[in-house]
């Protein structure tokens, strides 16, 4: 066929995890796994990836839907983006997530695109890994010996690089349902409506009789993954909204903070444009 | 491994089965394979929306997705729902009010436009420019298609009642 644009690949449906662990086992690095493919299949069709094997998941019975139990809301790593977005259960529970699904790309990738995809893919960019720490996510890894638990503040590593181990697959995020001193804000600045950010912020923490306990600002597309500005949640402990509180926060970011030069600007615009969102998280959370 | 995937599908209600290279792009697949050229190719990496295919009864981009991953799926172009009459209404309406120009990013447009009004009757302006935010058009600035998809929204309406 004419017109084919990725390197050549072989494509397995795979049916079962065990599947994908003997594949795993067999490729080693080079064998993806293709969830969605919102992500993987634009840097296929660049060539900027090149594997040998693809390993679908699409149809492995499981690793789909959102249930909560305990305090505790299991999002299956196969979700859809829609799904999500149209989850009561993530809107009443988990408003953070919520409030961040309509800024992820659009309808038609949506339609397609996975939470957990998301997540082990870890663009610096995307506003899951992000959110992801804010709310205190875990997520749940598993190999051909069973399963281990990395919480989100521990699982990205660097621009594309996550705990996850070449042998394992991501099947679910637990996310703690929102205690009921805790509020959210979520901002994002794009060239358009659902392209990735240029910067991002989630917010999530206390706000109790005014002063902010916990808060947890977590960046996105300020640097190599997504960051906790803890200089600046420290900041704002027992603190309550004022200008100067602000200004506190804002000045903190020069420590949390070194963002790269990229095709959107210099540091210092990233910096200026952290800054912005900073007051403007800080404003929602007060209201 | 075998580099090449055999799969059988729907496509816009006629059962098709071919042998192809596992690499290639459902939008590809219907373009050069069933020769179904009314599914554009922009940017062939998901920003422009050209490419919006329907799949199990929901748009997705047709280059972020396998024609392997499309085994035993539905799949309907533009020109399934141009022939069932599903999206006449719209298409007159995007002729009518000059929602389109050179028409390379006309069919993505309608089939968008498609599943907002079956989702959500009545959108407001800004609900529309949001749903359809995927979907590049270097010719008309939006603002005729907004109106097109609401005149249809409107009348759809009307219709119901």
């Amino acid at each position: 066929m004419k017109n084919v644009k990725p390197a050549p690949f072989a494509y397995v449906r795979a049916q079962t995890l065990d599947q994908v662990f003997d594949l795993l086992e067999q490729h080693g690095d080079d064998a993806r796994i293709l969830a969605g493919g919102q992500s993987l299949m634009a840097t296929l069709n660049m060539r900027l990836s090149a594997p040998d094997v693809l390993i679908d998941i699409n149809h492995i019975d499981g690793l789909s839907g959102i249930e909560e139990s305990n305090g505790k809301i299991r999002i299956g790593a196969l979700t859809r983006h829609n799904e999500v977005a149209a989850s009561p259960i993530i809107a009443e529970q988990a408003p953070l997530i919520a409030k961040a699904m309509p800024h992820i790309a659009h309808q038609a990738i949506r339609n397609r695109g996975t939470f957990g995809g998301s997540i082990a893919f870890a663009d610096p960019a995307a506003e899951l890994p992000a959110v992801s720490r804010a709310v205190g996510a875990e997520f749940i890894l598993q190999g051909r010996g069973g399963t281990r638990t990395v919480a989100a503040n521990d699982f990205f590593l660097g621009l594309f690089e996550t705990a996850r181990e070449p042998n394992e697959i991501l099947v679910a995020a637990e996310i703690p349902v929102i205690p009921a001193n805790e509020k959210t804000a979520f901002n994002e600045l794009a060239r358009r409506h659902g392209d990735y950010a240029i910067i991002g912020l989630a917010a999530q923490g206390g706000v109790d009789g005014g002063a902010f306990s916990n808060m947890r600002l977590s960046f996105f597309g300020a640097g190599d993954r997504p960051i906790m500005a803890e200089a600046a949640n420290t900041a704002l402990e027992g603190k309550s909204y004022s200008d100067a509180t602000v200004a506190d926060a804002q000045a903190a970011l020069d420590a949390d903070l070194d963002p790269m030069d990229d095709l959107n600007g210099p540091p210092e615009m990233k910096m200026h444009l952290a800054r912005v969102i900073t007051a403007r998280v800080l404003a929602e959370l007060a209201r | 491994m075998d580099k090449n995937v055999d799969i059988s599908l729907s496509v816009n209600g006629q059962e098709v089965s071919r042998r192809v290279p596992a690499r290639t792009n459902l939008v590809d697949f219907v373009r050069y394979e069933l020769e179904l050229t009314g599914s554009h190719v922009g940017c062939e990496h998901g920003v422009c929306g050209a490419c919006t295919i329907r799949v199990n009864g929901a748009i997705v981009r047709g280059c972020l997705m396998l024609a392997a991953q499309a085994d035993g799926a539905t799949v309907e172009t533009i020109e399934g729902v141009s022939e069932s009459s599903e999206i006449s209404d719209l298409q007159a309406a995007f002729h009518e009010r000059n929602a389109l120009q050179c028409g390379f990013c006309t069919p993505g447009f309608l089939l968008t436009a498609q599943e907002l009004l079956s989702q959500n009757p009545s959108p407001s302006r800004d609900e529309i420019r949001e749903f359809i935010s995927g979907n590049y058009c270097r010719c008309t600035g939006y603002q005729a298609i907004v109106d097109a998809i609401e005149r249809v929204a409107g009348e759809r309406r009307q219709a119901a009642e």
